[in-house]
């Protein structure tokens, strides 16, 4: 009698468990799907302005959904300002910015990580230190050297630098060539291979993640860099996408004619590579920000 | 003797001479990189600093005058180191919370967890000016969603980037709005997944509930990776210029006026130079000062796990 008593208390207390975890659960998800849709709530928006007329774009209140759909509004943009020429001065700073850090962070990282010299500690840390150099401290003696240069309103002083290695993306590959067996680096080089050739044949086919990952980091500090060009560029046709986005906000229109739908349908187009990028290159972004994170 | 030319050898061998030499060949890319993109500029920097130096003409040396003036004639000196402070203040800790609960939200392994952790972390993609130029228009006084939004629950929304009291939370709205589920977020997420299951299961036999597991077991193990965050956030909230800059150019009445854009504008609104250069400097210190003392007082609180 007593034991069956007991039995049913327990039942009834862990049924009151599992239900009280359901409605735990259930919380949980509402919290999480809220909170999801309120951070992608802003893109639904810029996207949903970009295609108003200007009119619908003061009606109050909002439309949430357009009522006329205007996609002029991105070809508009190209009319506005010399969008393809933003487009253009961003795809050659990027690509060949991207190259250049990529290129110099492989040779400069193997050699952190492979060759042994005096001071590869010291010079190591020197390098890592430079991460915390707020740009704010060197711009202005850089402005006045490629004043000397006459390389403002250029491209160059956005590209040239990034061939000069960047903290980070040494730092990145270097921990990744470390994990590399060195057993590999040895046989190579008792074949007579020289460092040169097994930087190119044995780490650089073996770093495939980490070069990708450096490549879509520095992708992603070219594209979005605001204050460099905007200090080292000052005609609208040299000017690069954010530097041009801003030159597009600036410009004046005609009076109670809000232009925010062409600026949305800028954004829309500068923020479109990135996040195709992400699409495509997901496993790169989660590596890169998780090497530097964790061991950093 | 012997146990000297043992750990030292007086001569080195060709080998080793020649694996030094092409060392220094490799890193040679970034050591000229360093002294022609950073030492250089930070010596060219020092040098301008004691000068006043308005572009067209050539330097003259001042000594000291520009730190004096930054401390003692500078009124927009103070205000921008309070702003950047406040700022500091209010989007650092709240950031760092931010990212680790929505990590631990992440960790739960709901289903559709990768769906919600792309949807957290796609704000973080976006681009600067793209971010401040939506902000600007969802913020807008009288065609914004955001007011409208808050009309709809009663509230009549404030002028937001162009109030005074409102334009410090507004900014840091958005930069909560990137920041949260970026890339803090993924290495808060890299490090929950590191802990040991096997710590919560004996927890749980001792009667602990989900709020003292969290704090007495993914806290503390979490310290080392929120310290990192915390040094780096600090860093990034100090120099922060792009999105004050964009959208209010420090005001309104200096009201985000940070201490990045005090620099700009006496460098490149007003071309002094020289003065631009010894404020920078200020702001170097401030970083390093600041980075020092966390990594001294690390010790303190930050637990490391034993591994191996």
């Amino acid at each position: 009698m007593a034991t069956i008593k007991v039995q049913t208390r327990f039942a009834a207390s862990a049924r009151s468990a599992s239900i009280e975890r359901s409605i735990r659960r259930g919380v949980l998800y509402v919290v999480v799907i809220v909170t999801a849709l309120m951070f992608v709530f802003p893109y639904f928006w810029t996207v949903a302005s970009s295609l108003k007329s200007p009119l619908e774009l003061m009606r109050w209140p909002p439309t949430v959904i357009p009522r006329e759909l205007h996609p002029e509004n991105y070809p508009a943009v190209f009319k506005e300002a010399p969008f393809a020429q933003f487009l253009w001065n961003s795809s050659v700073v990027t690509a060949s910015a991207t190259l250049g850090q990529v290129l110099s962070a492989l040779v400069v990282a193997y050699g952190f990580a492979r060759l042994r010299f005096p001071a590869r500690g010291f010079l190591f840390s020197l390098c890592l230190s430079t991460m915390i150099l707020p740009p704010q401290v060197t711009i202005v003696p850089l402005f006045l050297l490629f004043r000397k240069m006459h390389w403002i309103d250029t491209l160059y002083p956005l590209i040239v630098p990034a061939y000069f290695g960047s903290a980070f993306s040494i730092f990145l590959l270097r921990q990744f060539i470390m994990t590399i067996p060195y057993e590999l680096d040895e046989a190579a080089i008792i074949d007579g291979a020289s460092r040169l050739s097994v930087l190119w044949h044995i780490i650089m086919p073996n770093s495939g993640p980490a070069i990708a990952t450096v490549a879509v980091f520095s992708f992603l500090g070219h594209w979005n860099a605001f204050l460099e060009p905007f200090i080292f560029l000052n005609t609208n046709t040299k000017f690069t996408l954010p530097v041009g986005l801003r030159y597009l906000m600036r410009i004046p229109t005609g009076p109670g004619l809000p232009k925010d739908n062409l600026l949305m349908a800028a954004s829309v187009m500068m923020t479109l590579p990135v996040i195709i990028l992400f699409f495509v290159a997901q496993e790169y972004f989660v590596q890169g920000i998780v090497t530097t994170g964790l061991k950093g | 003797m012997a146990v000297r030319t043992l750990s030292r050898p007086r001569r080195w061998s060709g080998e080793m001479r020649r694996e030094a030499l092409q060392g220094f060949l490799c890193i040679s890319p970034w050591l000229v990189g360093f002294v022609a993109f950073a030492l250089g500029p930070m010596i060219a920097s020092a040098y301008y600093s004691l000068t006043d130096y308005r572009i067209l003409r050539a330097p003259d040396f001042v000594g000291l005058d520009n730190y004096k003036e930054a401390l003692t004639a500078d009124p927009l000196f103070w205000r921008s180191f309070e702003r950047t402070a406040v700022w500091t203040v209010a989007t650092v800790p709240a950031g760092i919370i931010g990212s680790l609960i929505a990590a631990i939200l992440l960790h739960q392994g709901l289903r559709g967890t990768s769906i919600y952790r792309t949807m957290y972390f796609l704000p973080s993609l976006t681009p600067t000016v793209a971010a401040s130029l939506l902000w600007m228009w969802m913020l807008h006084p009288d065609a914004g969603v955001v007011n409208w939004l808050l009309s709809l629950v009663g509230i009549r929304g404030p002028g937001w980037l162009s109030s005074t009291k409102w334009v410090v939370p507004a900014l840091a709205m958005i930069s909560l709005w990137t920041g949260i589920g970026g890339g803090r977020m993924v290495i808060f997420l890299a490090g929950l997944q590191g802990i040991p299951e096997e710590l919560y299961e004996a927890a749980e036999i001792d009667g602990a509930g989900t709020l003292r597991k969290m704090l007495h077991i993914t806290v503390p193990l979490m310290t080392p990776t929120i310290f990192f965050n915390l040094i780096m956030g600090i860093l990034g909230s100090f120099r922060a210029f792009d999105m004050a800059f964009l959208t209010t150019e420090g005001g309104p009445a200096y009201a985000s006026y940070f201490f990045a854009l005090h620099i700009y504008y006496h460098a490149f609104q007003y071309y002094s130079m020289g003065y631009a250069c010894a404020l920078s400097w200020f702001l170097f210190a401030i970083i390093v000062i600041l980075t020092a003392i966390q990594f001294g007082s690390s010790r303190r609180w930050v637990f490391y796990q034993a591994v191996r």
